[in-house]
C-alpha cells in the first residue's frame, strides 16, 4: 500500500465491493478522478452512486478493494484528509435555529485553513440571507448553504453527491454557475446526478454507472459518439401496425446506426436525420403504418444509458 | 475569492464554536426555556402551596343530645384542641362514620367514648376529651409540663420536595437536553456531515456536556434561589459543595443521555427509552417522598439508582449541612454512573 501516488489523480479506486446484506450496491469498481477535472458518476437511483462517493468520502467502509484519495488512504477518522475536502451529503438538516452565518462559522471552525465566511457566503449569494434562520430559507438556498459549508475549508476536492436533485431550475442554474466558478479555479470536483443535462455541462468526464459498475467512461462527447450517430429519431405507431416493423427492415434504412425498440415506440440513432426521415416514412407508408408520434433531437447521455441498459434514468 | 468581504466574522475553536451553537438552539427555543427554568419554579411554588404548614386543627368531635350534653359540651369547649357540637345519636354515629366528627361522646353517669383506635386523630381526641372530663370532674394534674414547640424552616415538606426535585430537574435536562439534540442531528444527517468535515468526535460530545453545565447554573440556581428566598428552604451545608454536587449529577445524568442517545434513529425511539430509564427513578428514588418506604427487600435497587444518590446527597447539604465526607458513596455511584455510560455511549455511538 506504500506505492508511489500518482500526483495526477485526485480519488483512484481498484476492485471496490460494498454489499448491503443480499445487495450488492458496488460491485468490482474501477474509477480514477484527475485532479483538476469535473467528473460525474451519472446513474439511475440505486445505481450505487451514493455508496461509492461515501466509501471515497471515508464514511463507509468497502467490503473489499482499495481507495486512494489526494494521495492517501482513509485511517483512523482521517482528520488531515479530511480538512483538505469538501464534502456535501446528499441530504443535510442544519439546525431550523441557527443563523445561515452561524452555520458557516460553525463548519469554518473546523479546518485549519479555509476561507472567510463572508466570502463563502458571497460565493454561494447568501450575503443577504446570512442573519436569516436556516428554518426560514427556501430550498435552493438551504442548498447553497449546505454547498457554501463544504466550500468554507477551500478543498482541493470536493464531493457533491446530487447538488440539484428537488431543485427548482432557476436554483440549478444558480448551483450550476457556482460548480463552473470552482472549475475556472482548477478544484477538483466529483458529482453524483441522474440528470443528463447537470452531468453534459458540467463534467469533463462522466462514468455511467449502473447495478454498481461503471457501463461506460468518457467525455460527455466520446459517450455520445460512441453511439455512432449523433441524432435520435423517435417514433410511435399504433398496436396493430407493430408487428409488422421488424428491426431488421429499421436497420437496413439510409443513416441508422441502431435501433431500440419498446412497445410500440421506436428510437433510432441515426447519422444525418434529413436522410433517414423521408425512407422512414417511405416505409411505414409501404406498411400501412400510420406514424402516432414523430420526433427528433441531438443525442444526449440519456441516449447514451437507453442504449446501454434498455432503460431511462429517471425509471428508477 | 478576490471580493473583499464585507463583514468579517469571528470564527472561535471548533469546541466553543459548537458549544456555542448548542446554546444558541436551546436559547431560541421558547418552549426549552420554559421547561429548563419555568416549569421546575412553578413545580415548587404549587407543591409547596399544597403543602404549606398549617397551625394544628382543632379536633371535631360530637356530643350525643340529652340530659348532660349541655354539660359536657361547656367543659369540652374549654379544651383549645376541641371543636365539640351536639348532635342527635344517629346524627353522631353517621358524622362518625363519615369522618366528620373523630369522636362520639355518649353523655350519662360514665361517659362512652366512641371512636376508631387506628386513627390517630382519634385518639388524640379520646386523650383530650378523657382529661378535660375527668378535670371537670375533680382529677387534678399532677403537675403542668413545660413545652417547647417546634415549627422551623428545615423540617418542612417543602425542604424535603425542594433538593427531589433539583435532582429530578438535573436528571431531566441532563437525558432529554443531550438525547434530543443528538437524535435530531442523527436523523437529519447533521451529525454524518459533521464528521465528514473534520469535526473531532470528542470535540461533538463535549460540546454538549459543556453546554450542559454551562446551563446548570441558571437552572438550578433560579430553582434554588426562589425556595430560598421566597419558601425560606434552607441551605444548611457549604455553597461549593453543593454546586460540586450538582456538577457531578448534571454530568452523570448527561453521560446517561449520551448512551441513551447512542443508537436511536428517531425521537420516537429516543423517547421510549428515555422512559423507560426515567420512570423507575420518579418512583423510586425520593423525589417526592423517602425512600425509606420501600420494603428491605427493593431497598439494594432504590440505592443503587443515580438519582437516589443525586436526592440523598442534596438532601444532605441542604438540610442537614453534611460536609463531604459522608456523600462520598453517594458521589462515587453517581460518577461510576457517568463514566461507564459515557464509556459505554462512545464504544456504540451511531455517528450515521
Amino acid at each position: 500500500m506504500t506505492q508511489p501516488s500518482d500526483p495526477t489523480s485526485a480519488v483512484r479506486c481498484r476492485g471496490l465491493i460494498k454489499r448491503y446484506g443480499e445487495v450488492v450496491a458496488v460491485a468490482a469498481l474501477d474509477l480514477e478522478v484527475r485532479r483538476g477535472e469535473c467528473f460525474g458518476l451519472l446513474g439511475p437511483n440505486g445505481a450505487g452512486k451514493t455508496t461509492t462517493v461515501e466509501i471515497f468520502e471515508g464514511l463507509r467502509v468497502p467490503d473489499a478493494g482499495e481507495v486512494e484519495v489526494l494521495g492517501e488512504y482513509w485511517r483512523g477518522d482521517g482528520l488531515t484528509l479530511r480538512s483538505r475536502l469538501g464534502i456535501q451529503l446528499q441530504e443535510t438538516k442544519f439546525p431550523d435555529k441557527l443563523r445561515v452565518s452561524e452555520v458557516v462559522t460553525l463548519f469554518r471552525s473546523f479546518y485549519p485553513h479555509g476561507l472567510e465566511v463572508a466570502s463563502v457566503l458571497a460565493l454561494v449569494s447568501l450575503e443577504e440571507k446570512a442573519g436569516a434562520y436556516v428554518r426560514t430559507l427556501s430550498g435552493g438556498q438551504k442548498q447553497r448553504l449546505s454547498l457554501g459549508c463544504a466550500l468554507v475549508g477551500d478543498p482541493e476536492l470536493l464531493f457533491l453527491d446530487e447538488p440539484t436533485t428537488g431543485l427548482d431550475p432557476q436554483s440549478r442554474r444558480q448551483t450550476w454557475e457556482i460548480v463552473e466558478g470552482l472549475k475556472a479555479r482548477g478544484r477538483t470536483v466529483l458529482l453524483t446526478t441522474h440528470y443528463m443535462e447537470e452531468a453534459s455541462r458540467l463534467c469533463d468526464r462522466v462514468a455511467v454507472v449502473d447495478h454498481g459498475r461503471v457501463i461506460a467512461l468518457g467525455t460527455p462527447r466520446e459517450l455520445i459518439a460512441s453511439l455512432g450517430a449523433e441524432h435520435v429519431v423517435e417514433f410511435a405507431v399504433g398496436e396493430v401496425a407493430a408487428t409488422a416493423l421488424p428491426d431488421s427492415m429499421l436497420r437496413a434504412l439510409p443513416s441508422v446506426e441502431g435501433v431500440v425498440h419498446d412497445e410500440g415506440s421506436w428510437r433510432l440513432t441515426v447519422r444525418e436525420v434529413h436522410r433517414t426521415v423521408p425512407a422512414l416514412l417511405a416505409a411505414l407508408a409501404e406498411r400501412g403504418a400510420e406514424p402516432m408520434h414523430l420526433a427528433t433531437h441531438h443525442a444526449t447521455l440519456e441516449d447514451v444509458f437507453l442504449s446501454l441498459t434498455g432503460r431511462r434514468l429517471r425509471d428508477g | 475569492m478576490t471580493a473583499e468581504p464585507a463583514v468579517a466574522y469571528t470564527v472561535r475553536g471548533p469546541l466553543a464554536e459548537l458549544t456555542l451553537a448548542r446554546i444558541r438552539e436551546l436559547t431560541r427555543e421558547p418552549e426549552a426555556v420554559f421547561w429548563v427554568f419555568v416549569f421546575p419554579i412553578l413545580l415548587t411554588a404549587i407543591l409547596g402551596l399544597a403543602f404549606r404548614s398549617r397551625p394544628p386543627e382543632a379536633l371535631p368531635v360530637a356530643v350525643v343530645a340529652g340530659p348532660h350534653a349541655n354539660t359536657d359540651l361547656a367543659v369540652l369547649s374549654t379544651a383549645s384542641d376541641l371543636k365539640p357540637s351536639i348532635l342527635p345519636e344517629g346524627e353522631a354515629r353517621q358524622a362518625l362514620a363519615r369522618g366528620r366528627v373523630v369522636l362520639v361522646v355518649s353523655s350519662g353517669d360514665t361517659p362512652v367514648y366512641s371512636y376508631d383506635p387506628t386513627q390517630p386523630e382519634s385518639r388524640a381526641a379520646r386523650l383530650a376529651v378523657d382529661a378535660a372530663l375527668q378535670r371537670a370532674a375533680g382529677r387534678a394534674d399532677a403537675f403542668t409540663p413545660g413545652q417547647a414547640q417546634l415549627i422551623e424552616p428545615g423540617t418542612r415538606y417543602v425542604d424535603f420536595l425542594v433538593p427531589g426535585l433539583l435532582g429530578m430537574n438535573l436528571m431531566g435536562t441532563g437525558m432529554w437536553g443531550i438525547g434530543f439534540s443528538l437524535v435530531v442531528a442523527r436523523n437529519g444527517n447533521l451529525l454524518k456531515r459533521l464528521i465528514a468535515a473534520p469535526a473531532r468526535r470528542s470535540h461533538l460530545l463535549g460540546a454538549q456536556l459543556v453546554s450542559r453545565l454551562i446551563f446548570l447554573i441558571p437552572e438550578a440556581g433560579a430553582l434554588l434561589l426562589f425556595a430560598h428566598l421566597a419558601l425560606g428552604v434552607p441551605l444548611r451545608g457549604s455553597v461549593l459543595l453543593l454546586v460540586g454536587v450538582s456538577l457531578l449529577g448534571a454530568l452523570a445524568f448527561s453521560g446517561l443521555g449520551l448512551l441513551t442517545a447512542a443508537r436511536p434513529r428517531t425521537i420516537e425511539g429516543v423517547s421510549g427509552i428515555m422512559n423507560l430509564v426515567m420512570v423507575p427513578m420518579w418512583i423510586f428514588s425520593g423525589i417526592f417522598f423517602s425512600t425509606e418506604r420501600f420494603p428491605a427487600g427493593m431497598q439494594p435497587f432504590v440505592q443503587a439508582l443515580p438519582l437516589t444518590a443525586l436526592n440523598d446527597a442534596l438532601r444532605g447539604v441542604m438540610l442537614e449541612g453534611t460536609g463531604l465526607a459522608p456523600l462520598l458513596p453517594e458521589l462515587a455511584l453517581l460518577a461510576a454512573w457517568g463514566s461507564v455510560s459515557f464509556v459505554l455511549a462512545l464504544k456504540f455511538f451511531r455517528w450515521q
